[in-house]
């Protein structure tokens, strides 16, 4: 592991260095392997026909994390894992992906994550997945996930993924199918600055009765970046979906949410909200009456916003 | 010792909000500044905050002219205030809005302490969002511990009872007795309650943009209810 990747890993996973024994992890770095380990009930094993890795979690694992997270630590890599994980009936994961992209060169750094999740009946999931761009060069720091869930008979699915700053470009394109009283959480936070653009993607089906889904989106568009995010959900049985877009624009930045909701059963009970602005006034001014100054007020309601 | 020395204020549209605006608020005390509504007093609290600037007059806070300072800087001089309305924030927590006021990272007693004072407790409330979910009463005490939690030489509340329940309004009234008798600097309330009217050393009274009267609780309060305007024949007494 170069200490590019380390100092990533900090960033993205909280890790420092591997993890201890007995803990399932997968460390890609500039499209190579930087280290890797199965643990008792978590087997990680290379795809044979692609660049990836089949994560295999058996039924009834309880309360374990996997950390398979990427690091491309230099221009002039264009990296590509397809991910594919294997959640056993009753399994309680969380996983641990987040994605560091390094550029000091004029060429680009590029990362295509390509997961997909297959979560057996009862099993519950968290998904962690933080996403940064670092280094000076003027090559692009380019992130493009795509996501793939299929979600069996009551599972649970908890999806946090986070962009904090430095990639100039990302689009990402999360699908999943919900089977009876799945339940899928999913929480994105989303930050560009300067001439970034982020183009994100959802689009959600609840298939089995009493299946749901709750979609919150936070960005913050600063300078002249450009972020366009897409919520679909479609409700084809009886079932609950709440999609909220809340986003702060600030500078010269624009934001565009376009929201779509197709209700298929007559017991679809489907929701969006949207909020963009830029920061309230009145908000500003409380900080004010605190002490801070304009420029600290901003940062602290950013923050909060995108914690 | 706060001063405002013929303080005048126009809206946008001409209209003269405040008209020659003179009064003192000494040291230490309890001031209650009252009227009717729309006459001036917001605009009075939230030109003493700094959040507008006066048209003309100055404003003099322990002998320094702070008129020309924004609200950042009449913070860090000593002044705090608390909003009619006060503002909620997506994701900043109850815990963060204490500790930035208190300007410094505070522990689990000391964020105990903030809350208690206003009778909220800091395990159900600390690591809330100051979000939509709070209530008019609950986020009006969290305003409040807000200011008290900078330990000002002024404190203002504008309408501090405005928009709470009746039974949030006998906490909040027990919260200004108690700082009232523990105070360390002075308080500035905008109100028409009584019942904090009953507990102020002095009393302005601010109508149609001026002061109209002022003077200690003694001499002012006698003189408000008494307008003489009550309803000659009550249909329900059958006169």
């Amino acid at each position: 592991m170069n200490e590019t990747t380390r100092e990533l890993l900090k960033i993205v996973s909280d890790m420092d260095g591997e993890p201890g024994p007995n803990v399932a992890y997968n460390i890609r770095e500039d499209s190579g392997c930087a280290g890797r380990q199965s643990s008792e009930h978590i087997k990680i094993t290379p795809k044979k026909d692609k660049p990836g890795i089949d994560i295999t979690i058996a039924a009834g694992t309880k309360s374990e994390n996997v950390y398979i997270p990427a690091c491309v630590t230099h221009s002039a890599v264009s990296d590509v894992a397809y991910n594919d994980f294997f959640i056993g009936d009753g399994a309680e994961v969380t996983i641990v992906a987040g994605c560091g992209v390094h550029s000091d060169g004029h060429e680009d750094a590029q990362h295509n994550g390509i997961h997909r999740f297959f979560i057996g009946k009862n099993a519950r999931v968290v998904y962690l997945e933080k996403h940064i761009g670092t280094g000076k060069g003027a090559g692009k720091r380019i992130i493009n996930p795509e996501t793939y869930v299929e979600m069996d008979e009551n599972s649970y699915m908890e999806m946090n993924t986070t962009q904090i700053g430095g990639v100039d470009s990302t689009k990402r394109d999360t699908g999943a199918k919900l089977a009876a009283n799945a339940k899928m959480v999913i929480r994105e936070r989303l930050l560009t600055d300067g001439e970034q653009e982020a183009e994100t993607k959802f689009t959600v089906e609840m298939n089995g009765e009493d299946s749901s889904i709750d979609l919150i989106s936070r960005s913050v568009a600063r300078g002249y970046s450009k972020q366009i995010l897409y919520s679909n959900i479609a409700g084809n049985a009886k079932c609950s979906g709440h999609s909220e877009c809340d986003a702060i624009i600030m500078d010269h930045g624009t934001v565009n949410a376009i929201p779509g909701l197709l209700a298929n059963h007559i017991d679809a009970a489907l929701i969006h909200e949207a909020a963009i602005g830029k920061i309230a006034g009145e908000q500003i001014l409380k900080l004010k009456t605190l002490g801070l100054t304009e420029k600290e007020a901003e940062e602290k309601i950013v923050n909060g916003f995108l914690k | 010792m706060l001063e405002l020395k013929n303080i005048s204020w126009k809206a946008e549209d001409g209209a003269d909000i405040l008209k020659d605006v003179s009064f003192v608020v000494p040291d230490n005390k309890f001031v209650v500044i009252t009227g009717p509504n729309g006459g001036g007093k917001t605009t009075t609290a939230k030109l003493i905050a700094g959040l507008m600037a006066p048209t003309s007059g100055q404003i003099i806070f322990d002998g320094t002219d702070i008129t020309k300072l924004g609200a950042t800087e009449r913070a860090k001089t000593g002044i705090g205030y608390a909003f009619q309305q006060p503002v909620r924030f997506k994701g900043i927590t109850v815990r963060e809005l204490i500790e930035m006021a208190a300007g410094k990272a505070l522990n689990e007693a000391d964020i105990c302490h903030a809350l208690t004072e206003v009778g909220l407790c800091a395990n159900e409330y600390a690591d809330r969002e100051v979000n939509a979910s709070l209530s008019g009463g609950e986020i009006k005490r969290i305003e409040i511990a807000t200011v008290l939690a900078r330990h000002t030489e002024l404190s203002v509340f504008d309408e501090p009872e405005a928009g709470i329940d009746l039974w949030s309004f006998t906490n909040l009234i027990e919260i200004f007795t108690r700082h009232r008798e523990s105070r360390k600097g002075s308080m500035l309330v905008v109100s028409h309650q009584e019942r904090l009217l009953n507990i102020a050393d002095e009393i302005i009274v601010i109508a149609d943009g001026k002061v109209t009267k002022q003077g200690t609780r003694e001499e002012i309060l006698p003189t408000l209810f008494t307008t003489g305007k009550a309803c000659k024949s009550c249909p329900k007494q059958g006169n």
